[in-house]
């Protein structure tokens, strides 16, 4: 499914909503997930999962092509952990 | 910064904020969102959210495991699993939000 056909699913269950309002309940949304992570803090959606950030130190590397070493800077990266109910329905899928 | 915890409530906050929604209408959608997601994904569908990032299955093998506290051998079972990939506009921004 992609971000369109889910702007289409949720136009065609809430009638009352023009296709950009739908287009624009998508985007508040997931934009208020990325603002909540750029803050520091986490999104908990029960029964579905969390959005948190993880610290990544920093590092020394090497570059792939010339083998010199070089210093990967500390980064923060965003992390999804799926709920346990999320989990269990996932696994169960698979068999059918 | 210290904020709370975001849940549901706080996002049909901001549909009914920045769209103009009712509360009801607002927490209504934030719920059919999150359904249409887990939906597409029990259907086994990768989800691919444009700005955002994709939600992806993974099928793994059985293989042997090891309880680490008695050193025991145990079979972890096949299963289907979900991974996340955040765009690389979701990667920037919390990146240079939350770096030096």
């Amino acid at each position: 499914m992609l971000r369109s056909e889910l702007v289409d699913n949720i136009h065609k269950d809430n009638p009352y909503l023009t296709r950009d309002e739908a287009e624009r309940v998508v985007a508040v949304i997931l934009q208020s997930i990325i603002q909540t992570l750029e803050k520091g803090a986490r999104v908990e959606l029960r029964g579905f999962g969390a959005f948190s950030t993880r610290h990544r130190a920093a590092r020394k590397g090497r570059n792939p092509r010339t083998g010199e070493p070089v210093m990967v800077r500390e980064k923060h990266v965003p992390f999804f952990r799926a709920g346990k109910e999320l989990k269990a329905q996932i696994d169960a899928s698979r068999k059918h | 910064m210290s904020v709370g915890t975001v849940t549901r409530a706080d996002l049909a906050e901001a549909l009914y904020r920045e769209i103009g929604l009712s509360r009801t209408e607002s927490a209504a959608l934030v719920e059919a969102v999150i359904d249409q997601i887990i939906d597409a994904l029990i259907r086994g569908e990768t989800v691919k959210l444009a700005g955002f990032g994709t939600f992806s299955l993974r099928d793994k093998n059985e293989r042997i495991g090891r309880n680490p506290k008695t050193g025991e051998e145990v079979p972890i079972t096949s299963r289907r699993v979900l991974t996340f990939k955040p765009s690389q506009v979701m990667r920037e921004r919390v990146d240079s939000a939350l770096s030096q």
